[in-house]
């Protein structure tokens, strides 16, 4: 009983050791705050990570695909039929983009990883369609230009786009063309394209608004490269019929682009974040790509922005295209000349909730050995798998770093105890004369240490959660205060700090923080419970 | 709780009878509580050791009202803490109620302190984070366990205020000792000592560190303990005047008893 008192109230009146203590509020706060932020940043890097990679994907090792993707699927589905939800076939190869630039009006190259993809069943593998700016695209992605609203629900601020930007665009091209050296020695080309970029129109495709859909059978394309017999060059024809593309009405062959292919964010004069984009949905763009041949020579064809893609994630963003997986085939010529069979060069899939991911993929790996096959299988966990480590690693570190500053305060509070036991060196006389046992004086220096590591850890974690709450706040203040900017959104994608409470790490914390509390008391507590009695009470 | 010293045999020694002869008659037929004989403690500094004690024998009967006086540094605060089990004597020996106490075990001893043996100081030796009415209840505290305590704190509750009410405290018992007069702490102290009802009161000195007045109340108090209450009291002084009033008085002088003598 007597413990309990004496702990308490030397709690209560030694307001030195709360100040001890201090530094493990903070540590604990800290560890918090580090914790809950990194899982947040983890959390939404997995999501993303996985949003657009599918659950398994098996790879090709050789650029022109995997022939026959209808046995392989169906192989699978043989093999873990039970287990898969939705499966695609996709192709995805290095190639270049090249549009112009309508701020400075000139051409931009950048390399682009192209994705042909079928999207009927393309985002029931991933979150893909989530990602894409028009809302009548995340519902189904039909790769024809919508009339406009881009970025409805997603963005607050979109310029205009899809066919309302493509029409004046093209009446724009239609005047320059027209007047061409209207003002003196200044070529057209010269004109800033902005908003009007150039277009190209070696490569008609469909009747914009008017056509019905481009889903499989594109037509034209596919009879013209079937009659030529000669896959992978699709222009090398002279006898194609001459049509007249009317940029104002139809549209080349859809893409899906990156973000950030096409954008950069930074600050405008008032230091407001901003994108800036160099091309739109409705513009027009070219991509070269290599085709099937031996060796492989640059195919290229004109296609029309029809939506863009944003996952937040920069890698994805700055490099993922998507186009109709069926024009892909065609332009790379991957069919089989005997049995007009088309190939790819990945298929994805995804697996039901609760299925174990390595055991699949581990029974594909067995179906299709690499000795064979030479296929990549792997899970979207392996792919990712250096960065995910990376994050991990870091986590560990700063959790293993700040609780040496929680250890550092430990030896605060050991020095602190001292000074406090050689303070009551006759508070512990008086308790043993009374005939308080060594081991109750002990006890009462430990509950002390206990106490003042619970309310110090408890304060801690109290702080912390609260800084989590309103990190966002508190940024917006630093900001203010240091006009620096804490959570540059021009370098990370998120608008606000994401952060996720684990609340079984909070309770690691706080034991943590009280064990090294009840641990830097022991010392002094057993010096306390050593002392003679009579020189205790003789200690001035 | 049973202990070492509570399985102890109840037979007390009779006293040589010389001795008890001039002892108050009340005293005649009373037993012997606390005996010393040949107790010789020594300090060491350094290398030198300084012999403090070199052989000391008393006797102490029930309700007796015993003093023990000489110089500074004739080793009385010593043997009073022998007495109370504090330190252990180099030799000799030393029996409380015919039971050897010198060479208990820690817990043993312990026990004793909580329990027989009350003891006041010169500098009262109050714990200051506590109020009046707290310390008194430390003994209490001491010996039971949270539960324990927990259920009969009202009847502890109520001895502690009724001895406060005995020296004269009952208005101060949310006191902290720094809020307290030199004689009010003493009375605390005294409050505190009988708490546990204890067989045998040792006072260190308790009116060195107080003014005339205050001693004589606080002697007021002890004597009131020892013929109302039948305390045993043994008292360190050094105080010839208070000595006067024991019972018997024993003079310690170079670590040797140099006389007893017995109140006429």
């Amino acid at each position: 009983m007597y413990k309990l008192l004496l702990s308490w109230r030397y709690l209560k009146s030694r307001y030195i050791a709360l100040a001890s203590i201090v530094s493990v509020t903070l540590g604990v706060a800290t560890l918090i705050v580090v914790n809950s932020v990194m899982a947040g940043f983890s959390d939404e890097m997995h999501k993303r990570l996985h949003g657009i990679l599918s659950d398994i994907v098996i790879r090709s090792h050789d650029l022109n695909g995997l022939p026959d993707p209808e046995w392989h699927m169906d192989e699978i589905r043989q093999l873990a039929g039970d287990d898969i939800e939705a499966m695609t076939a996709a192709i995805q190869i290095p190639a270049m983009i090249n549009f112009r630039d309508n701020i400075q009006g000139q051409w931009i190259t950048q390399p682009i990883t192209l994705i042909g993809i079928d999207h009927q069943t393309y985002s029931g593998v991933s979150d893909f369609s989530e990602y894409l700016l028009h809302p009548d695209n995340r519902e189904q992605l039909d790769f024809l230009l919508k009339e406009n609203d881009y970025g409805r629900g997603k963005k607050d601020r979109f310029p205009v786009s899809g066919w309302a930007r493509r029409r004046v665009s093209a009446e724009w091209e239609q005047k320059a063309v027209e007047a061409p050296s209207d003002s003196e020695g200044i070529d057209a080309a010269d004109v800033p394209a902005s908003p009007f970029p150039l277009v190209d129109d070696s490569g008609v495709e469909g009747q914009g608004a008017t056509i019905a859909g481009l889903d499989g059978q594109l037509s034209g394309v596919p009879d013209s490269t079937g009659d030529l017999g000669v896959p992978g060059v699709p222009f090398q024809s002279s006898n194609e019929p001459e049509i007249v593309f009317d940029p104002a009405s139809e549209q080349h062959t859809g893409i899906v682009l990156g973000i950030s292919i096409c954008s950069v964010r930074g600050r405008d004069a008032d230091g407001e974040v901003m994108d800036y984009y160099f091309a739109l949905p409705g513009d027009d763009v070219k991509v070269t790509f290599p085709n099937t041949g031996q060796p492989p020579k640059a195919v290229s064809d004109s296609f029309t922005i029809v939506d863009f893609y944003e996952s937040e994630m920069s890698e994805y963003d700055s490099s993922f295209a998507f186009v109709p997986l069926a024009k892909l085939q065609d332009l790379r010529g991957m069919v089989d000349v005997q049995s007009g069979v088309k190939s790819v060069s990945t298929i994805q899939l995804k697996l039901k909730e609760g299925a174990d991911l390595n055991v699949v993929r581990d029974k594909l790996q067995a179906r299709f050995p690499i000795q064979q096959f030479g296929y990549q299988i792997q899970t979207w966990r392996d792919m990712q798998g250096p960065l995910l480590a990376a994050v991990q690693l870091e986590t560990t570190i700063l959790n293993i770093l700040l609780f040496l500053i929680i250890a550092v305060a430990g030896f605060g509070i050991l020095a602190t105890f001292f000074m406090i036991v050689v303070e009551k060196t006759r508070d512990v006389g008086i308790l043993k004369s009374l005939g308080a046992p060594s081991s109750g004086v002990m006890s009462i220096f430990l509950g002390y240490g206990l106490s003042l590591g619970t309310v110090g850890s408890g304060v801690g974690l109290v702080l912390g959660l609260l800084f989590v709450k309103h990190i966002n706040t508190i940024a917006g203040w630093i900001e203010g205060v240091t006009g620096q900017e804490v959570f540059d959104p021009t370098v990370y994608y998120f608008n606000q700090i994401p952060v996720i409470v684990n609340p079984l790490t909070c309770v690691w914390v706080v034991i943590g923080a009280i064990a090294i509390a009840v641990i830097a008391s022991i010392l002094p507590a057993r010096k306390a419970a050593k002392l003679h009695p009579v020189e205790a009470l003789r200690y001035e | 709780m049973s202990s070492a010293y509570e399985l102890a045999i109840e037979h007390p020694a009779e006293s040589s009878m010389d001795q008890k002869n001039q002892l108050h008659p009340r005293l005649l037929k009373s037993p012997v509580v606390l005996k010393a004989t040949g107790v010789t403690k020594s300090y060491r500094k350094g290398k030198v050791e300084v012999p403090v004690l070199k052989g000391v024998d008393i006797e102490v009967l029930e309700g007796e009202f015993q003093a023990i006086v000489g110089a500074s540094g004739s080793g009385k605060s010593t043997f009073l803490h022998l007495l109370a089990t504090l330190d252990k004597p180099d030799d000799g020996e030393i029996y409380f109620e015919d039971n050897r106490i010198d060479n208990l075990p820690a817990a043993s001893r312990d026990i004793l302190r909580n329990r027989y043996i009350g003891m006041i100081f010169q500098f009262y030796h109050l714990l200051p984070e506590l109020t009046a009415l707290e310390n008194v209840l430390m003994p209490v505290m001491i010996h039971h366990g949270f539960m324990s305590y927990m259920l009969q704190r009202r009847k502890f509750r109520k001895r502690a205020k009724e001895l406060l009410d005995l020296v004269g405290l009952s208005h101060r018992l949310k006191h902290r000792p720094r809020e307290m007069s030199g004689g009010e702490m003493q009375r605390v102290a005294i409050a505190r000592s009988l708490m546990a009802n204890p067989r045998l009161l040792l006072a260190d000195e308790p009116t060195g560190n107080l003014d005339r007045a205050a001693g004589e109340e606080i002697m007021e108090i002890i004597h009131e303990l020892n013929s109302a209450y039948d305390v045993t009291i043994v008292m360190v002084t050094h105080d010839l005047s208070i000595a006067a009033q024991a019972d018997r008085t024993v003079r310690l002088a170079e670590g040797r008893v140099e006389s007893v003598s017995f109140q006429s």
